[in-house]
């Protein structure tokens, strides 16, 4: 077996239609017959069978697009960015972050701003963490650099506020310790949303 | 039909016809936007109004709220009077020319014992009654455009001119050999014809697609709605409107929209005649409702045209088409 058939790189030319790139009619003739022809097809009549069915898989099969989004829901993808989470330990519940300060450092729109001290067993403890939400721009790095996973980005998206401070402080964004069993773990860079089978469709050329 | 009136129609009833058509179509009119909201959604498969009462049935009543409280605002270069008087041209023609048209088969109100004809007026010149009121009704779009001093309501005007002008022939000549054929203007001979059970459009095919193309040109619907397109020109001659003077444009829109239907009903699809099981009433109501349906299928599927599209399919393809329709009509009536 010779190599011809896996050189051949022109893989997709086989169903391609192609338009009918002719020539425009040129003598009174050939131009009546392509209006004759183009009045006779039915292709108005065509866009009125899509409208009606279309309206009958909306109504009768079940297929209505619409998402009546406050009362229903899509689930978001776990590499969603919204609002921070801090999260906490699951065994003793103490919060996860050590102070170590690179959120901080990598911030590029500089709207982490934290303080730490000692405490009395000579171990760092975040006393103060807030995060600007006038100024972040959820790009995520933050997460990506912390090395305990402390800091992650949750799925609360629904963030309309009397103020922004109502989400930015460090207890705001804290697990609370009663839910510690609802806890979510980051699901790492590579993760796939929990509808994605959902999501699946041929693609185009397979229609 | 004679011209004098008959004596079952009196002063009191015309009023009380007058006011039902009033209160009956307006009310239709506000409904029907929110039908046509609810078809359109259907066929994007969207939900459309769904949240003011059952299936968003109140929506209606939350949009006459809106437009009854809104600020009513004249621009301060704007000819105030026209400005002000322009909507009541479009509601008022709009309302007027119902009068002419029978909806109904004539009955008897029980108990009292009334014979009622379903007829505001019968006009012994019906059709040239309805077709010249939705004619005088282009001046409500063409001064709404002109005294509102903005440029789109201009450009907007200008396309009324054109678009309503020139259809007004093609849909007067498409009617024409329907005329020839009955012998009469008035409505009620229309129907009367077409009690055998053999529709108009039989005999008049080509007359009753002109007479939809035209009719959707003169209500302003979508294939041809240039007037206020969108896309090019902001809303065109209603674009410095609000309120209740918006509204007014609307309503009168939407009886346009079922005068056509009621005038495609009688003159071509049979009236209010019986057909098969089914009684008069219920005939022309659901031609009409139908009529009205179609309205909205077509603005689901079809683009808009261009204006110069327009004049061309209006004075190089329908005109025509209506003269030779015309003329073959009469030339099969004098060998038949």
């Amino acid at each position: 077996m010779g190599l011809e058939k896996f050189k051949d790189r022109n893989v997709g030319t086989q169903n391609y239609i192609k338009l009918d790139l002719t020539h425009p009619p040129k003598d009174g003739w050939s131009k009546f017959k392509q209006v004759l022809s183009r009045a006779v097809q039915p292709e108005l009549f065509v866009g009125l069978w899509v409208t009606l069915r279309e309206m009958n898989n909306a109504l009768f099969r079940g297929k209505m697009h619409t998402t009546q989004y406050p009362l229903e829901k899509l689930p978001i993808s776990p590499r969603y960015r919204a609002i921070h989470d801090m999260l906490r330990l699951l065994e003793s519940g103490h919060y996860r972050c050590i102070g170590c300060g690179l959120c901080e450092k990598i911030c590029i729109s500089n709207c982490i701003s934290m303080d730490t001290r000692y405490d009395e067993n000579q171990r760092k403890e975040v006393s103060e963490y807030t995060i600007n939400f006038g100024r972040c721009i959820f790009c995520g790095y933050c997460a990506e650099v912390c090395p305990e996973l402390a800091i992650v980005h949750g799925g609360r998206y629904e963030n309309a506020s009397e103020q922004r401070a109502s989400f930015s402080l460090f207890e705001d964004m804290l697990t609370p310790i009663d839910n510690l069993n609802l806890q979510q773990e980051y699901q790492g860079f590579g993760a796939i949303s929990p509808n994605a089978d959902d999501n699946i469709k041929k693609t185009p050329l397979a229609y | 039909m004679d011209a004098t009136i008959l004596p079952e129609v009196t002063a009191v009833g015309v009023i009380i016809k007058a006011v039902l058509i009033l209160a009956v179509i307006s009310a239709i009119a506000g409904f029907g936007t929110y039908i046509e909201r609810k078809v359109l959604a259907f066929m994007q498969r969207r939900l459309g109004p769904q949240h003011v009462g059952p299936y968003g049935l109140l929506q209606l009543a939350a949009d006459g709220i809106k437009l009854f409280t809104k600020e009513d605002i004249i621009p301060q270069h704007a000819n105030k009077i026209i400005f002000s008087v322009a909507p009541a041209i479009t509601a008022a023609t709009a309302f007027i020319a119902l009068a002419a048209v029978p909806v109904f088969p004539d009955f008897t109100i029980p108990f009292v014992d009334v014979f009622v004809p379903s007829i505001a007026s019968d006009v012994n010149v019906g059709i040239l009654f309805v077709l010249g009121m939705m004619a005088a009704g282009l001046y409500g779009p063409l001064l709404a455009g002109m005294a509102q001093s903005n440029k789109w309501g201009i450009i907007g005007s200008a396309r009324t001119a054109i678009q309503f002008l020139s259809y007004e022939v093609v849909t007067g000549l498409s009617l024409l050999a329907p005329i020839m054929m009955v012998g009469s203007l008035s409505f009620v001979d229309f129907n009367d014809y077409q009690s055998d059970g053999t529709w108009l459009v039989v005999y008049q095919p080509v007359a009753f697609v002109l007479f939809l193309i035209a009719g959707y040109a003169e209500t302003n619907r979508t294939p041809f709605d240039l007037l206020e397109h969108e896309a090019e020109i902001v809303s065109g001659y209603v674009t410095e409107y609000s309120g209740m003077r918006w509204g007014m444009f609307f309503i009168g829109e939407y009886a346009n929209m079922i005068t056509i239907g009621v005038i495609a009903s009688v003159v071509f699809l049979g009236g209010y005649n019986d057909w098969w099981i089914f009684a008069g009433w219920f005939m022309i109501l659901a031609k009409i409702a139908f009529s009205f349906f179609f309205m909205l299928w077509v603005r689901a599927a079809w683009p808009h045209v261009r204006p110069d599209q327009l004049m061309w399919l209006c004075w190089k393809v329908l005109m025509p088409l209506a003269v030779i329709n015309v003329v073959i009509t009469g030339l099969v009536m004098m060998a038949g």
